[in-house]
């Protein structure tokens, strides 16, 4: 159990600095959907399973698809995202 | 090996949310693009989120759910509700930045904030009647090597 907590925080927490460091925005938004995923994992670990679903399904699922569909209406979803700014 | 060290999990779990938090806020002072800021919020809620489930939690219960059995202690079950909220007002607040992007991605073509705020600025001089402002400028404007060090006269 204290394991497993170790290894999901400090894959939580990696993820949550590539999701600032990452130059391309979509791969940000995937660290940032990685990061949910991990804490629904420590959501049903602290005996909460109707917040887990609700985190995997609203905040790793929706919260992804909503980004990732602005990045594209925003034309930020090429390689090398920050630089085009014209 | 379970034996000799083991970490908190207690501990580890307020660490893991307290990181999220500072990392987010972390974000929202020093990111450059308005999309990563978006982000950071996200983060630093996904950490306060994660310290309220903390706070309701006890080891020696079971998850709030009836299922008909002799009754076991429980986790509190009230702050999962919260929380149970809390995200999806997040995925809300997330679904109006990105909106909010798009129009001031449509009105001034840029989302890069130093950009960002020059154009902002010259738009309120603009409306306010005022010109370039000249202290600004004056430092640099300045002839020799005293004007590096920016003395005013």
């Amino acid at each position: 159990m204290a394991w497993l907590v170790l290894l999901l925080v400090v894959l939580m927490l990696g993820a949550a600095v590539l999701v600032l460091l990452l130059d391309n925005l979509v791969a940000a938004v995937a660290a940032a959907s990685v990061v949910s995923l991990l804490l629904s994992v420590l959501f049903a670990l602290l005996a909460a399973p109707d917040v887990a679903l609700t985190e995997a399904a609203v905040g790793a699922g929706l919260s992804g698809a909503v980004l990732a569909l602005g990045l594209r209406r925003l034309g930020l979803a090429g390689i090398k995202a920050e630089d085009d700014h014209a | 090996m379970d034996m000799t060290f083991a970490p908190d999990p207690l501990a580890l779990l307020v660490i893991g949310a307290l990181g999220l938090i500072v990392v987010g806020a972390a974000g929202l002072a020093f990111g450059r693009h308005l999309f990563r800021l978006v982000l950071a919020l996200g983060l630093a809620e996904a950490g306060a989120n994660l310290l309220l489930v903390i706070a309701g939690y006890r080891w020696d219960a079971v998850a709030p759910i009836l299922t008909g059995s002799a009754p076991a202690a429980m986790v509190d079950p009230v702050p999962q509700a919260l929380v149970l909220t809390a995200i999806v007002i997040g995925v809300g607040v997330q679904a109006l930045a990105v909106a909010l992007l798009v129009r001031v991605k449509l009105a001034y073509g840029t989302l890069d904030l130093a950009e960002l705020k020059a154009l902002v600025e010259r738009d309120i001089r603009a409306a306010a009647g005022i010109g370039e402002p000249d202290s600004a400028q004056a430092p640099a404007t300045l002839p020799g090597p005293a004007g590096l060090i920016g003395e005013r006269p």
